[in-house]
């Protein structure tokens, strides 16, 4: 029997429980189908539970160093197995949580795994073995994305990881090779680092965070690098071989080929959509590299059917999916949202130091045709950061020089990714120059170093 | 929840239109599809019809005031909905900034949308008198208070004290290309102006200046609607030292104006004259109309309707206009014939005319006519055409050169018919003639092209049998 819906959204991802919240607050009957668990990788197997594990390797951080702050501390050893343990506990809380929305705005949840049978109809291999019938005028496909796999580079799960089983990791491993230096792959980097691994990270490009300003890159190498961990860039991991105890990595970089010994390997080289056994067959939908094609509303090339998040293209943020979903359903309720515009969404990473940015890097507002002026703010010359004693990190604005339009920020260090949100809300407001120098931000703050960064693109910084 | 009906689009050329009237009042039940008001565009008085179903909570705009395309005039409540829905959307609609006070001052705002002016008047900080919060409860504050003078500049009041929404970058970069911010629309939430709007903007004015240049060489997108040419103050002020009324243009007024201004100033002009004998079409129509009686008259000008897309169809090369970087060639025979009406003038359309009949052209003018002095035409019948042809032979006049209606590239000037002295094998006879005027948009009809287009229809218009087959 099937039962008839205004919105069935597949997937519980961030993209796809806020899509299915926002369809419920304007009144339509909506339908959610997931197949693993709520709140999808984003709370389960990603931003939630390595934030989880980093947190810990901060503490840990603190501790080692208590004696500079005045604080005894002795015996300070890493307990990874506790680390996972609290890191799990705070993903199932949110899992819980996100069942709790669903229930409060009136959602049908449908455990299962939920495929398209043409336009307007989803049919759901339920968790329990029956299967369910699900009409709908409007289906949202948010099933996200997986870790990607290079051929010959398979993870096993034992000696080869994705980060999901990093995530539940039993044993520090004695040696790490990280593949790969996006976010993922430097987090994990720098949570091994800190428990005490030797990590060596390898990128294919010239730089780390290739995603970044050039200059954050090189920053954050440095750190990383005065941290013990080697970063091999332009290098790339030809094949890996197991070994006793590990795993043979055959690397070919700059320097020729070498072959190295790890204890363990972390893939971190991408994601691929799944866009695989949902039912596209069924329906005319574009799939271009692994992810399935829409419009700035989600609308694919079939009428009724819509995609959002990751396996709707790159970048791959949750807050990305999120509010893709809500334009989504806005566009459905015949609503008439702004299409997202990526250079307004921020990007976080949370390694030590921390890096967030928003907008254009120096060299992209270049290569566009700005004549650029640009400021800088070191960290060093802070004063909270100097206080909380973690004084690694500066903040680099990006300004058209002809308009005053802000067009990049690019900050690392202590807690950027809490003030990344400035100068978001401040690109999304079209300010200029005027007003973010006019803006009063309080003391003593590390923000501080934001509003001098803003001065010193124009030659008015005061405390540097 | 309560639904606000804007200005409609009622015609490709509308950007402003006035209320005629109201047909339903506040607190009427609308159905979809009854006419809730009457609309008065550029050319034509339209009715315009309900979408949706629900109660005419609340009237915006009274009947002879006027919105921009796109602006608020009414709120249509949902059954059951009552004040507070209204109070809400009306709430709502001041928030945007498109109060719901009638345009102002319609005539500026559309002499400066189409013709952006280098005026800051809004952009630059307005007198202190004009802050309304403070002046309200601070007695003359000293133009140099800060919290007082700097947020009225910031915001860009108007004159009449509406603010204007607008981004920061928005303000500047419309404050450096001398765009006016009163003439914009705002896209970005609530109605504000945003970065996209000004360069959408600054990319219109760029068009503008580029296109006189562009009709004596390569032109601009053929898409762009070339805006009015700037008219220079002083042509505009009344004689100096007369004792004058001021009468508001019409929709249709500013339309013929700002339409014939530009055909004149970028589309090149030339004229040729020519004589018809019309002993013999006289004659036909004489008999026709004998046949035919009163009811289904033929006119002259509609044997000349007849006669142009003939000849028209002979010498298709004039039935084009000019597109930039190429010829648009069309592939039909539709005749605007201009029509005078109190207050103006529209050019309803035969449509296929070289396939009509005479008697079938006769009855279209005459519904076209009757309709066009009610203002009762629909856009779709007086938009379009490919050729034009204006007769003003009724009043006697003897010839006259008209001005293109573009993006058409001949207009067809006809005079009376009368009886004049005609040199005929060395003898004065006498004979009823008429003077025909071709007007060419040179781009496209060349002097042997028009030339050749006049010989046909004066072969056609002397040898009126022709119009039978």
């Amino acid at each position: 029997m099937a039962e008839s819906f205004d919105v069935v959204v597949l997937g519980g991802g961030p993209g796809g429980y806020v899509a299915a919240i926002r369809a419920a607050q304007l009144g339509l009957k909506t339908a959610l189908v997931e197949r693993e668990h709520l709140g999808g990788i984003c709370l389960n197997w990603g931003c939630i539970p390595t934030k989880a594990l980093l947190r810990s390797a901060e503490v840990l951080e603190q501790a080692r160093q208590g004696r500079e702050f005045g604080v005894v501390v002795e015996g300070v050893r890493p307990d990874l197995a506790a680390m996972v343990r609290r890191s799990r506990q705070v993903a199932r809380r949110l899992n819980r949580g996100v069942g709790h929305l669903m229930k409060k705005n009136g959602i049908t949840v449908v455990e299962g795994h939920g495929r398209l049978d043409g336009a307007g109809v989803v049919r759901v291999r339920r968790a329990d073995g029956g299967e369910a019938v699900l009409k709908a005028a409007h289906v949202i496909l948010a099933t996200g994305a997986r870790a990607r796999e290079l051929p010959g580079l398979e993870a096993d799960g034992e000696r080869v990881w994705t980060y999901r089983h990093a995530l539940v990791a039993e044993h520090i491993p004695e040696s790490l090779l990280v593949v790969g230096s996006g976010a993922i792959g430097m987090e994990f980097a720098s949570f091994f680092a800190t428990l005490g691994s030797r990590v060596t990270v390898v990128e294919v490009m010239e730089r780390v965070l290739p995603a970044e300003d050039g200059e954050v890159s090189a920053f954050v190498r440095k750190a990383f690098e005065r941290r013990g961990i080697r970063i091999r860039t332009e290098t790339t991991v030809r094949a890996l071989a197991p070994v006793e105890d590990g795993v043979e990595a055959l690397l070919v970089g700059p320097e020729g080929e070498r072959r190295e010994r790890f204890a363990r390997v972390i893939l971190a080289v991408g994601i691929v959509g799944n866009v695989e056994d949902i039912g596209l067959e069924t329906v005319q939908v574009q799939v271009e590299k692994g992810h399935i094609v829409t419009d700035g509303f989600g609308r694919t090339d079939t009428p009724g059917v819509w995609a959002i998040g990751d396996v709707a293209g790159p970048p791959w943020l949750a807050h990305k999916a999120s509010h893709e979903g809500i334009i989504c359903v806005e566009a459905i309720a015949g609503l008439d949202p702004h299409p997202l515009d990526p250079r307004r969404i921020p990007a976080c990473t949370y390694t030590h130091p921390q890096v967030a940015s928003v907008g254009w890097s120096e060299d992209e507002a270049r290569a566009r045709g700005h004549e650029v002026r640009v400021g800088r703010f070191p960290l060093v010359a802070n004063g909270k950061a100097l206080a909380v004693g973690d004084t690694e990190g500066f903040v680099k604005t990006v300004f058209d020089a002809r308009t005053g339009e802000l067009l990049g920020a690019h900050m690392v260090g202590h807690e950027v990714t809490e003030m990344i949100q400035g100068f978001t809300v401040a690109m999304g407001l079209e300010t200029t120059e005027v007003e973010l120098m006019e803006t009063v931000f309080p003391h003593p703050t590390i923000s501080e170093a934001m509003h001098e960064a803003v001065l010193d693109a124009f030659g008015r910084v005061i405390h540097f | 929840m309560s639904i606000t009906l804007t200005m409609p689009a009622l015609s490709p050329t509308m950007s402003e239109g006035v209320i005629a009237r109201w047909v339903k009042r506040e607190g009427d039940r609308v159905e979809p599809g009854e006419v809730v008001a009457e609309i008065e565009t550029d050319k034509a008085t339209v009715e315009f019809e309900a979408v949706d179903e629900g109660v005419l909570g609340k009237i915006l705009v009274p009947e002879g005031g006027s919105a921009k395309v796109g602006e608020p005039i009414a709120i249509l409540l949902e059954e059951g909905e009552g004040e507070e829905a209204l109070a809400k959307a009306l709430a709502g609609l001041t928030d945007t900034g498109e109060a719901a006070a009638p345009a102002p001052a319609p005539t500026a705002a559309e002499a400066a949308a189409s013709a952006p002016q280098p005026t800051t008047a809004a952009t630059t900080a307005p007198t202190p008198a004009s802050a309304p919060a403070t002046a309200a409860t601070v007695a003359a504050p000293p133009p140099s208070s800060p919290a007082t003078a700097a947020a009225p500049a910031a915001s860009g009041e108007q004159p009449d004290g509406a603010r204007i929404f607008a981004s920061p970058l928005a303000r500047r970069m419309a404050k450096e290309a001398g765009i006016d911010l009163r003439t914009l629309r705002g896209s970005g939430p609530h109605g504000r102006i945003v970065r996209a709007d000004v360069e959408r903007a600054i990319a219109e004015a760029r068009r503008a200046k580029a296109a006189p240049a562009a009709a004596a060489e390569a032109p601009a997108a053929p898409a762009a609607p070339a805006p009015a040419p700037a008219v220079p103050d002083w042509l505009l002020q009344p004689s100096p030292g007369m004792a004058y009324e001021e009468v508001p243009l019409s929709h249709m007024r500013r339309t013929i104006a700002r339409r014939l201004s530009e055909a004149k100033a970028f589309v090149p002009h030339f004229y040729l004259t020519l004589d018809c004998n019309l002993e013999r079409l006289l004659t036909m129509r004489a008999e026709l109309n004998q046949r035919l009686g009163q009811d289904g008259r033929i006119s002259v000008n509609d044997f000349l309707i007849k006669a142009a897309a003939l000849a028209i169809r002979r010498v298709p090369d004039v039935n084009a206009s000019f597109g930039g970087d190429r010829l648009y060639r069309y592939k039909t025979i539709d005749i605007s014939v201009a029509v005078a009406v109190p207050g103006g003038l529209v050019t309803p359309v035969v449509r296929r005319a070289d396939e009509k009949g005479l008697a079938t052209i006769a009855r279209e003018m005459r519904d076209y006519v009757a309709r066009a002095r009610e203002g009762r035409l629909k856009p779709e019948e007086y938009t379009g055409g490919s050729f034009s042809l204006s007769n003003l032979g009724m009043y006697g006049i003897r010839e006259f050169a008209a001005i293109l209606n573009p993006p058409q590239a001949c207009i067809l000037a006809v005079g009376a018919a009368e009886k004049r002295p005609v040199v005929r094998e060395d003898q004065v006879v006498v004979e009823t003639r008429m003077t025909v005027t071709l007007s060419c948009d040179h781009r496209v009809v060349d002097g042997a092209l028009g030339a050749e287009f006049l010989q046909a229809f004066k072969a056609i218009v002397e040898d009126p049998l022709q119009l039978l087959l």
